[in-house]
């Protein structure tokens, strides 16, 4: 018989195994519905999640899509070690494109290396700007941040879609909905001949370190973290609730519409309604996935991006739907979650210890 | 503006507020047994590609609306298995379930896209439709309409007059309370979320099988996420539901209102609409702290463990 | 082999319970006769409440057996508990805030018998009448007061054909002339045949009340007694085993200058549920202890949130310290001012449960160099941890080990001493030895004298007025957000501070006009 038992203090060792019990479980998942799609499991799992990076340009391509969903997943980690439920990166990330894009769009003719910094500013502040609104929402008048993040993703996206069929509309396009190609000066310099990875890549990276320095070393991490264990104890302290919920969107924006701006100026090169296929929900999954911890995250955000290109890699080589991403996505946090219980239950064989019937109730 | 145009207006909010009445009443439900999720927008989207296809190859609408119900109550499972069974956090798991829901259903649904179906037609009732600007309005929907109506009432009615609502409630303002005095507050909490599941997938039923009989890839736009909104501006009351959605619908419509008007505004902005609505909403709502503590179920979201 | 005896009400036979790595009940037996009063004694842990949710149906033995009237019986739970007769008041109420007392009591009911809310009220005012306990069937629980809540509780028992009722520590949310009803109702009860268990740490109560006690030790039956035939102390003796200190008496101090003034403080309550604060006076001095008593929910905590800065004032004059007029600041400068916090949560709020002690001592002690540049040192922090659990004997697995690993006694040592070695001029302490083991509350008492001795001003705020009458050197009572006159523990008796808890004083006569005066 199995017994269902709490563990007296929580497993560290589960909280590391659990993602990766996840992403196994996920995997076995896949081969049943390749076989179920009449596929040959192996190979469906092969085309997947191997052959997308079993070349160089494959694996530059995986630090292409992984930059976008890395920038937004350590933004939300901070939010949510602060239990800040941003669900939001999506809108900040394509409303940084928007006013990058806005931005790009002013020095089409310009030359000079203070450009490109301009305009990622632009996005970046872009982003901020986006975080900052469900932040004073919340610190002036209460409003659930999960509902009001997801509301300005749609505005955000309404928003992008009337600049592309609008005000920033290319007049030259022949009324395509997309912008102006960006000129050269505001595109992202490439690290590597012939592949399409950017130093956004870098940005990323960098991204990784500060959001460590700032959880583990400095007293605003430190306010951060208390704040979402225990909100209490943080008013009790005397840290300032409103102004670390503003710091830790206005962060997350600011990450996140990064990520838009470095999309737009470097693998898409201008504005299009399509900027990103779900980043910024992607990157939620990654921060669960990741434990919240920036290296964690890095690699969470590695697999993300591989699901992306295997999807995309299904489609090409068996014909099945791209879709399959999506369906993968929503797998992945759903195991990841269940597999969580053992962190703090363990299952034990047989009744070891005491008599019978102390389960239920 | 003549008195046809305003008939058709509210005519149109009705219909375009039905799916937002639905699934909000199921949340709300939801909700007071004490429980948050956040799959209404997973759940409906289920529903709406499995009814629309169930109807489509059966040829029969019925099946299709009992196919969209049985769709999201088993989501509503999944999400119960996890959030309730393995004590997962509520709002994580919500947000799983929808991520699911907009996966599987695109998935499922992809070879489904650009189909049509005849879709539930009106079902003007007898007698009472022909009450001057009432019958027009209210008695010439087709029959989910009806149902919703009667769902509406039904909710009321249970969580009013019910000792099941009465024990539904309890649940939802003190699990531990509950407990001690010897509620099943595992068995009321996985019910209500199998209610909200079946609600959010009948409200997706409706969406591909009467409101636009067709399937697209993620349909509901935001409707489940509108309806938790819409639960918070009902302060969790049932009865404040239904002007809520109807308020909703009408903001949903306003494009179709102002291009009827002759006015040109960019459609993609007027699109926006209904969400800056919705924060409008939540903000009039939600300032007052004191109200929200004295309305929301006190445990709503919170984990809640259950002792050996 | 019963001979002379009736047959028990309940039999307990070896019950045992075992949680991951606690044994709560270790083979305990017990005997209850009807119309028996009796006393379950043990310290918090000893086991006391899991036993009696065990005999409720709330939890089920791992072992033993459970005979009621002879029969050997499981009972899966509370419903079929209640079906056999068998009744419990719960120390944290299991009633529902936003429903009426029907409803309330309606849902513990089998549903057949509480279909008709209005016949249901109609018994609830015949019951609480019969037994003298004033209830109004028609209000809401959350607009009660604290000691008409257990009145709920109890008359949701009465209303079924109780044989025995458990009572789960019932007198420390009550005033001592609530108390004396009580017990009036309950040996009213017993004279009708019904058997009452009785779980206290309260021992003058126990022998006051009970006919036979008891006693409880990490999770064995250590002792049984007769209480009226025995001593306070011997009794504590048996609770807590012979190497603990059970309790000292402390020297009264007049005190210095007057450090804290809160002058004509009135404060709404955020909270729809809360208290208001009504014009509150109070000078507490240097190097003394007042003591604050009350019942739960009478203002004790908008006070403190005053007073901490977690709730800010209207007007800066409300509060003031030597340094300055205090009332608008937020906590951290307060902080500085040299005020520091013992909350009632120690868990959840003194301490954050999933962080270490490290982390837990730079909650508040920030400010004492452990954070530069916005740098956390961390160095510095766990030497600063390493000292309190040395200094206060906080028993740990380490300073790495999380804050909801620590018992309650050790955690409130740590909290205590992390606001200590701060050095505060004025201390706040709410309930500082609750729910804390007997050797870990002396200890407490121990480090607040010493600190009063040293010359800071201590405002206890508890509902356990034994407790205050041993540490404060002066002392007064809150009731609905009004504080009764201060006076000095030697001037007064429990009897008095018993009448304030209870509302029984002329709120016009406040230390501020006797200082007038003077």
């Amino acid at each position: 018989m199995l017994r269902v038992e709490k563990r007296p203090v929580e497993s560290r060792l589960m909280g590391y195994l659990s993602p990766v019990l996840a992403a196994v479980l996920t995997l076995v998942s896949g081969a049943l519905l390749f076989v179920l799609l009449g596929q040959r499991p192996l190979e469906g799992l092969y085309a997947f999640f191997v052959m997308p990076v079993s070349d160089l340009y494959g694996l530059s391509e995986l630090g292409v899509k992984a930059a976008p969903i890395l920038l937004c997943a350590m933004g939300l980690a901070v939010c949510y070690r602060a239990k800040v439920w941003n669900i939001g990166a999506e809108g900040q990330l394509l409303f940084g494109a928007l006013t990058g894009s806005w931005a790009a769009l002013q020095f089409l003719e310009t030359e000079g290396a203070w450009v490109l910094p301009l305009v990622l500013l632009a996005g970046a502040l872009g982003g901020m700007f986006w975080g900052l609104l469900p932040a004073l929402l919340r610190t002036h008048f209460n409003t659930n941040e999960i509902l009001t993040t997801i509301m300005l993703n749609y505005i955000a996206l309404n928003m992008l879609l009337y600049g592309v069929h609008g005000p920033l509309k290319d007049p030259q396009g022949y009324n395509f909905p997309e912008s102006a190609l960006f000129s050269e000066s505001t595109l992202l310099p490439t690290l590597l001949e012939g592949t399409r990875v950017h130093i956004g890549v870098l940005f990323a990276l960098l991204a990784v370190a500060v959001v460590w320095v700032l959880l583990s070393r400095t007293f605003v991490g430190f306010q951060v973290r208390v704040l979402g264990l225990d909100a209490r104890a943080a008013h009790y302290a005397g840290f300032h609730e409103k102004r670390l919920v503003i710091f830790v969107l206005v962060l997350c924006g600011g990450l996140a519409g990064l990520a838009g701006v470095l999309e737009v100026t470097g693998p898409i090169g201008q504005l299009v309604p399509q900027v990103s296929p779900g980043y910024g929900y992607a990157a939620i999954i990654v921060a669960f996935l990741g434990r919240l911890h920036p290296v964690g995250i890095l690699l969470a955000s590695l697999l993300m991006a591989l699901v992306y290109m295997g999807g995309e890699m299904v489609q090409i080589e068996l014909g099945l739907p791209q879709a399959l991403t999506g369906l993968f996505q929503g797998m992945l946090l759903l195991y990841l979650l269940a597999c969580d219980f053992l962190i703090h239950y363990r299952i034990r064989l047989g009744a070891a210890v005491t008599a019978p019937a102390s389960q239920g109730a | 503006m003549d008195m046809d145009f305003v008939i058709n207006v509210l005519y149109a909010m009705i219909r375009t507020g039905t799916p937002l009445l639905i699934v909000a009443l199921g949340e709300l439900v939801c909700e007071r047994s004490g429980v948050l999720n956040l799959g209404q927008e997973g759940m409906m989207l289920v529903g709406a590609v499995c009814g629309f296809i169930v109807a489509l190859t059966s040829g029969s609408l019925f099946l299709g609306v009992l196919a969209a119900i049985l769709a999201g109550c088993l989501m509503a499972l999944l999400f119960g298995a996890v959030a309730l069974g393995l004590s997962a956090t509520q709002v994580a798991t919500g947000l799983a379930l929808t991520i699911l829901g907009t996966g599987l259903s695109a998935f499922v649904g992809e070879s489904f896209v650009g189909q049509t179906l005849q879709g539930f037609k009106a079902l003007p009732i007898p007698f009472l439709s022909d009450i001057p600007l009432l019958g027009p309005l209210l008695f010439n929907h087709d029959v989910l309409v009806y149902l919703s109506f009667g769902l509406f009432a039904g909710v009321i009615w249970f969580l009013r007059s019910t000792r099941a609502g009465l024990m539904l409630k309890a649940i939802g303002e003190t699990p531990e309370s509950a407990t001690a005095v010897g509620l099943p507050v595992m068995r009321v909490r996985y019910l209500a979320v199998l209610f909200g599941g079946g609600m959010a997938g009948l409200a997706g039923g409706y969406l591909s099988l009467a409101y636009t009989p067709l399937w697209a890839e993620g349909m509901t736009a935001g409707r489940g996420w509108i309806a938790l909104a819409l639960v918070v501006f009902a302060s969790w009351r049932a009865e404040r539901v239904m002007f809520g959605a109807y308020l909703f619908g009408l903001a949903s419509i306003l494009h179709l209102i102002v291009q009827g008007m002759g006015v040109s505004i960019s459609s993609n902005l007027l699109a926006m609409l209904p969400y800056v609505v919705t924060i409008l909403v939540l903000v009039l709502l939600s300032s007052n702290k004191a109200r929200v503590r004295l309305y929301a179920p006190a445990s709503l979201g919170k984990p809640f463990h259950r002792t050996q | 082999m019963t001979t002379a005896q009736p047959q028990p009400r309940l039999s307990l036979r070896n019950i045992s319970k075992r949680f991951p790595g606690v044994l709560a009940n270790d083979r305990v037996c017990l005997n209850l006769y009807p119309g028996e009063i009796h006393a379950m004694l043990g310290e918090n842990g000893a086991g006391k409440s899991t036993l009696m949710k065990m005999i409720y149906g709330v939890m089920r033995p791992d072992g033993g057996e459970i005979y009621w009237q002879g029969q050997s019986v499981d009972i899966a739970d509370p419903a079929q508990a209640r079906a056999l007769g068998i009744g419990m008041v719960f120390q944290h109420f299991a009633l529902f805030e936003t429903l009426s007392v029907t409803e309330n009591i309606a849902l513990s009911l089998p549903a057949d018998e509480a279909r008709d809310l209005k016949a249901l009220g109609q018994r609830i005012r015949e019951v609480s009448e019969r037994y003298g306990m004033a209830l109004e069937p028609d209000r809401l629980v959350h607009s009660l007061s604290i000691g008409a809540r257990q009145r709920v509780e109890i008359v949701r028992c009465l209303i079924q054909d109780i044989k025995l009722l458990i009572l789960d520590e019932p007198t420390s949310v009550l005033t001592p002339q609530e108390v004396d009803g009580l017990f009036k109702t309950l040996k009213q009860l017993a004279a009708e045949g019904c058997c009452i268990l009785f779980i206290s740490h309260k021992l003058n109560e126990v022998r006051a009340l009970c006919h036979n006690a008891t006693i409880l030790r990490g999770g064995r039956v250590t002792g049984e007694c007769k209480p009226a035939a025995e001593s306070a102390q011997g009794i504590a003796r048996m609770m807590v085993g012979e190497d603990t200190p059970i309790s000292t008496t402390y020297e009264k101090r007049p005190g210095g200058e007057d450090f804290l003034v809160i002058n004509n403080l009135s404060l709404d309550s955020h909270d729809p549920f809360g208290t208001r604060l009504k014009n509150i006076n109070l000078r507490v001095r240097r190097g003394e202890i007042v003591g604050i008593a009350g019942v739960a929910g009478n203002g004790q905590d908008e006070l403190l949130a005053a007073l901490s800065g977690e709730r800010l004032g209207d007007d800066a004059g409300q509060i003031s310290v030597p340094a300055g007029r205090i009332a608008l600041l937020p906590p951290l400068q307060r902080r500085n001012q040299g005020l520091a916090f013992v909350p009632e949560e120690r868990l959840g709020r003194g301490a954050v449960p999933d962080m270490s002690l490290t982390e837990n001592g730079l909650l508040t002690a920030f400010g004492a160099g452990l954070v530069k540049n916005g740098f956390v040192d961390w160095g510095k922090t766990r030497a600063f941890a390493q000292r309190i659990v040395e200094d206060f004997r906080v028993k740990c697995s380490g300073i790495g080990a999380s804050a909801q690993s620590l018992s309650g006694g050790n955690l409130q040592k740590f909290i205590i001493g992390r606001e200590i070695r701060q050095k505060p001029s004025l201390l706040l302490a709410a309930h500082p030895t609750w729910g804390v083991d007997i050797g870990a509350a002396v200890a407490i008492h121990n480090a607040l004298i010493e600190l009063r001795d040293a010359g800071t001003a201590i405002l206890i705020v508890s509902e356990d007025i034994d407790e205050l009458f041993e540490i404060s050197d002066r002392i007064c009572a809150i009731c609905h957000g009004e504080l009764s006159p201060l006076k000095s523990v030697r001037d007064t008796s429990i009897e008095e501070v018993g009448q304030w808890m209870a509302g029984h004083f002329d709120s016009s006569v406040t230390e501020e006009s006797a200082h007038a005066q003077g």
